[in-house]
């Protein structure tokens, strides 16, 4: 791909992705597409197959029906390429709470080939983007809920990947905090044109001009612009439409199943 | 766009940035290893006890005649020091291996497993990290046996170095291969009764073989065939400036073999996590 490609170049690509735990169906042919600068809300309840795209976006899983590319870059085949260019924030905590911010961070740009020279100003970049500059030094298991969430966008953007993918973000946050690092990453989507996945169960946390994407039972039954999914539901808002399109999905397949 | 354009040039690697990645992988090992200091004393306390405590009870039961690589007569717990040295590397090596297991849904992994670099050189760094971990271990056990008295000749001291590095590979391997083949090993007590145990009982570790032989040959074979009785052995004779060849040649092509398996087993197209993933997470 020539770098010039890169700017017409979706972020994020699903493509006709399946995926099977034994004979159950966690992921039924789901497509959609995060473009650049773009905040992307993924909707599904718990068990909606959120994780397991996740899984599969971040190569822990092989995938075996369809396709993902991260800037045209196959996860499958060109997985180096594909993965230096995405930031993930994973629902798990997954901060090493006896070692002190720094160390994270320092520990992540080695994992992405960053020499400590580069490392530090980086680290400094993020930290400062976060506000989390004066805690640097602290061990991570002092710090609340919260600001481990803040270290964990920061150390997501530390090798400056275009592609943000966040799985259930505010988990465990209080509304401010929510509400804090909602309105960060947004910034980051508008602002520095990083494309955004935001995973969440939280139907209130889609706004105006996010784009929507409704998981429900592996399947896709919604994607656009918030609007166009409200519409085309015939929903008055986006709980209403959530309820619609999720009550109609159960309600085909217990038809289906008589 | 000048960060795009960072982006694209960065995915093939230098020869600089794989040793990055190694020494960061490295370091943060030593990092959790020095804040974990219960980790630490119990990977202390256990061979100590060993030492300490069986290795004195049964010094009047167990002779030990002069058998290379030793020169002389020597008392039981000097016979039983590499052994649990070997020992002090098994239950390293399954400990950092299960605990991949663990952290397979939740952080710790993912973070590895999600950095660009290749897969392999990821799960390797990770196991030379692990092993660094347990030569500090044997040293710190060796300092204290000295005061014991268990004394082996200076340079002894250094030419276990390599020795140590291979059968912490091994080990580590071993383990990280075990923990992703097996489910029903997920929990430590698995381990310590179908791996760990029959590992280190049927070794040369605390008897000589040739005693083992009078008494059983088949259990004999199975010591012969065990490959922590080559890497005790190994570290045996490197402890006393020497080499043991067939221990070597066992112990690296075991390395080798154990490692290739868990590379596999972490393939995610081929390995447990593509044939067992659940829904969890």
């Amino acid at each position: 791909m020539k770098p010039s490609d890169i700017a017409h170049t979706a972020a994020l690509e699903i493509d006709h992705v399946s995926h099977r735990y034994g004979a159950r169906l966690a992921l039924n042919d789901v497509s959609f597409t995060v473009r650049q600068s773009s905040f992307t809300v993924l909707l599904g309840l718990n068990g909606a197959g959120k994780s397991t795209l996740f899984s599969l976006i971040t190569r822990l899983y092989a995938i075996r029906s369809g396709q993902i590319r991260i800037f045209g870059h196959d996860v499958a085949n060109e997985p180096g390429a594909a993965l230096s260019k995405l930031g993930v924030v994973f629902q798990s905590r997954a901060l090493d709470t006896d070692i002190s911010v720094r160390q994270n961070l320092m520990y992540h740009a080695a994992l992405h080939g960053i020499a400590n020279r580069r490392a530090n100003e980086l680290i400094a970049e993020v930290l400062d983007r976060v506000a989390m500059t004066d805690r640097s030094l602290d061990r991570v298991g002092n710090l609340s809920i919260g600001q481990m969430r803040r270290i964990e966008i920061a150390r997501a953007l530390l090798h400056r990947p275009r592609l943000l993918v966040l799985d259930e973000p505010t988990v465990g946050l209080d509304i401010k905090a929510r509400a804090d690092i909602l309105d960060h990453v947004r910034r980051l989507s508008t602002v520095e044109g990083i494309g955004v996945l935001w995973a969440t169960h939280l139907i209130d946390e889609a706004g105006a001009g996010d784009n929507v994407v409704v998981l429900h039972k592996g399947r896709v039954l919604a994607r656009g612009g918030l609007g166009e999914v409200v519409g085309q539901s015939g929903g008055a808002d986006l709980r209403d439409a959530f309820n619609r399109l999720t009550g109609a999905a159960d309600q085909d397949e217990l038809e289906s199943a008589r | 766009m000048t960060v795009a354009g960072e982006a694209i040039a960065r995915h093939s690697f230098s020869l600089t940035q794989y040793f990055i990645c190694l020494k960061g992988i490295v370091w943060r090992e030593a990092l959790r290893f020095i804040h974990q200091r219960e980790r630490f004393v119990s990977a202390l306390v256990r061979p100590l006890v060993w030492l300490f405590i069986f290795a004195a009870g049964f010094r009047q039961v167990l002779g030990v005649s002069i058998i290379p690589p030793y020169e002389t007569y020597i008392l039981y717990e000097v016979y039983i020091a590499p052994g649990l040295i070997a020992m002090i590397q098994l239950f390293n090596g399954m400990q950092s291996s299960l605990t991949m297991v663990y952290d397979r849904e939740t952080g710790g992994m993912r973070t590895l497993l999600v950095s660009p670099f290749p897969r392999w050189w990821l799960l390797l760094s990770k196991l030379l990290a692990g092993t660094l971990v347990s030569i500090l271990q044997a040293y710190a056990f060796l300092l204290i046996a000295w005061f014991w008295d268990i004394e082996a000749p200076p340079l002894g001291y250094l030419t276990l170095l390599p020795a140590l590095l291979l059968s912490g590979l091994m080990l580590g391997a071993l383990g990280m291969l075990i923990s992703s083949l097996i489910k029903q090993l997920e929990n430590f007590a698995g381990v310590m009764n179908f791996v760990i145990f029959p590992m280190f009982f049927a070794s040369s570790a605390l008897y000589p073989l040739w005693r083992v032989k009078e008494s059983s040959l088949l259990l004999y074979y199975v010591c012969e065939l065990n490959p922590f009785t080559h890497a005790t052995e190994l570290i045996r004779f490197a402890l006393y400036e020497q080499v043991s060849w067939v221990s070597l040649s066992v112990v690296f092509c075991c390395t080798l073999a154990f490692l290739f398996g868990a590379i596999v087993a972490y393939d995610p197209a081929r390995g447990f996590l593509a044939r067992r993933n659940t829904p969890g997470g």
